[in-house]
């Protein structure tokens, strides 16, 4: 494994799909329409990330509900203290201590 | 919906300056880099544990900067993967870059390559969501770049240290992956996610994309996200256009 392609490739990768793109679209006019929907992305990614995290922890595409996945117990009192709060450093501390509660305490680990 | 209801950009400045800007732009990031610093550690522990070298971890934070795909390329690696095939899939577990990329686009028209470039490198998702926020602040204050550049700076030193302190601490701590430190990453995504949930345009997106993200999600390289985004974004849209159109108000923030 030669290092050196290694990162340079991934840093090509990764760089052809964020800078390329701001200064393409930035000098086509985009419809109103298209950039009303694109107001969405943000909630949308998150949504599309959080779920899985929390529903398949495993990695293994399998559905764990239940009782046991303190992803799913900690995610979901976390959306609670997010909608009361409207405040992210609350909720990231409430849920990550609720969070290592349940693995650590609750299922020894 | 007020600017007193948001915590994470709270109010715009009335009188902005560019160093305001930046500073506002690393405080409303703050919360989201200590969210982050578990999943650098956690890169950084699994990189040398996968059989990379110390500086090859470091590289990837440094040059490469995106988390989910130095995760994938630290296990692609340690399954001796070809290089095309680590390269590729970097590709497209980071396209939803493009969907940032793209939403940004419009309000960095009018600056130079000089900040365009680095600040595309900077992109991440936390940076994206926060900036695409400071963006449709109806606030008209020229500097938002800077806000920009005060996240993605911030966010970029702190991924480089977790993933230092990470590469350092190696195999002699106990593996933080198996203590559910990425969870970390999951809470501060629902701290931003939820209090973005003003409208039923915006209900019904995250509903959608929520629902097919789990159907998509055994789909390789991360692929069902992107898809399920997507999906989000048109369902927004449908349940806008089905409304009765309310009168266009200067606070037309997502």
């Amino acid at each position: 494994m030669n290092e050196f392609l290694l990162i340079l490739g991934m840093a090509l990768a990764t760089f052809i799909v964020r800078y390329p793109v701001i200064v393409l679209v930035g000098k086509i006019p985009l419809p109103k329409s298209v950039f009303k929907a694109l107001r969405y992305v943000p909630a949308a990614v998150l949504a599309a990330i959080i779920v899985p995290g929390v529903l398949m922890p495993n990695g293994d595409n399998i559905i764990d509900f239940s009782p046991s996945n303190a992803y799913l117990v900690a995610g979901i009192i976390s959306v609670l203290v997010a909608w009361r709060t409207k405040n992210v450093l609350i909720t990231i501390l409430v849920g990550m201590g609720l969070f290592l509660f349940i693995r650590l305490v609750l299922n020894g680990g | 919906m007020t600017t007193q209801t948001h915590t994470l950009t709270g109010s715009a400045p009335i009188a902005s300056t560019r160093a305001r800007e930046f500073w506002l732009g690393f405080r409303d990031t703050l919360p989201l880099m200590i969210g982050a610093s578990p999943f650098g550690l956690i890169f950084g522990v699994t990189a040398v544990t996968n059989g990379l070298s110390a500086w090859a971890a470091m590289g990837m934070s440094l040059f490469v900067f995106a988390g989910s795909s130095q995760f994938i390329a630290a296990n692609l690696v340690a399954a001796n993967a070809a290089l095309p095939v680590i390269w590729l899939t970097t590709f497209v577990v980071n396209l939803r870059h493009a969907l940032y990329a793209a939403t940004l686009a419009p309000h960095m028209k009018h600056l130079p390559q000089t900040w365009v470039a680095p600040l595309g490198f900077w992109l991440t998702d936390e940076t994206f969501v926060i900036v695409a926020r400071r963006y449709q602040e109806p606030d008209e204050t020229p500097y938002k770049h800077w806000y920009y550049f005060g996240s993605a700076l911030f966010m970029y030193v702190n991924w480089n240290v977790w993933t230092l302190i990470g590469v350092i601490a190696g195999s002699s701590i106990p593996d933080p992956a198996r203590l559910g430190l990425d969870f970390a990453m999951i809470v501060t995504f629902i701290g931003m996610v939820v209090p973005m949930i003003t409208t039923r345009p915006i209900l019904f997106s995250v509903i959608t994309a929520s629902v097919a993200s789990v159907v998509f999600k055994p789909l390789p390289n991360n692929i069902g996200l992107l898809i399920a985004a997507i999906l989000g974004v048109i369902a927004g849209v449908i349940v806008e256009n089905r409304q009765k159109p309310i009168p266009e108000t200067t606070n037309t923030r997502v």
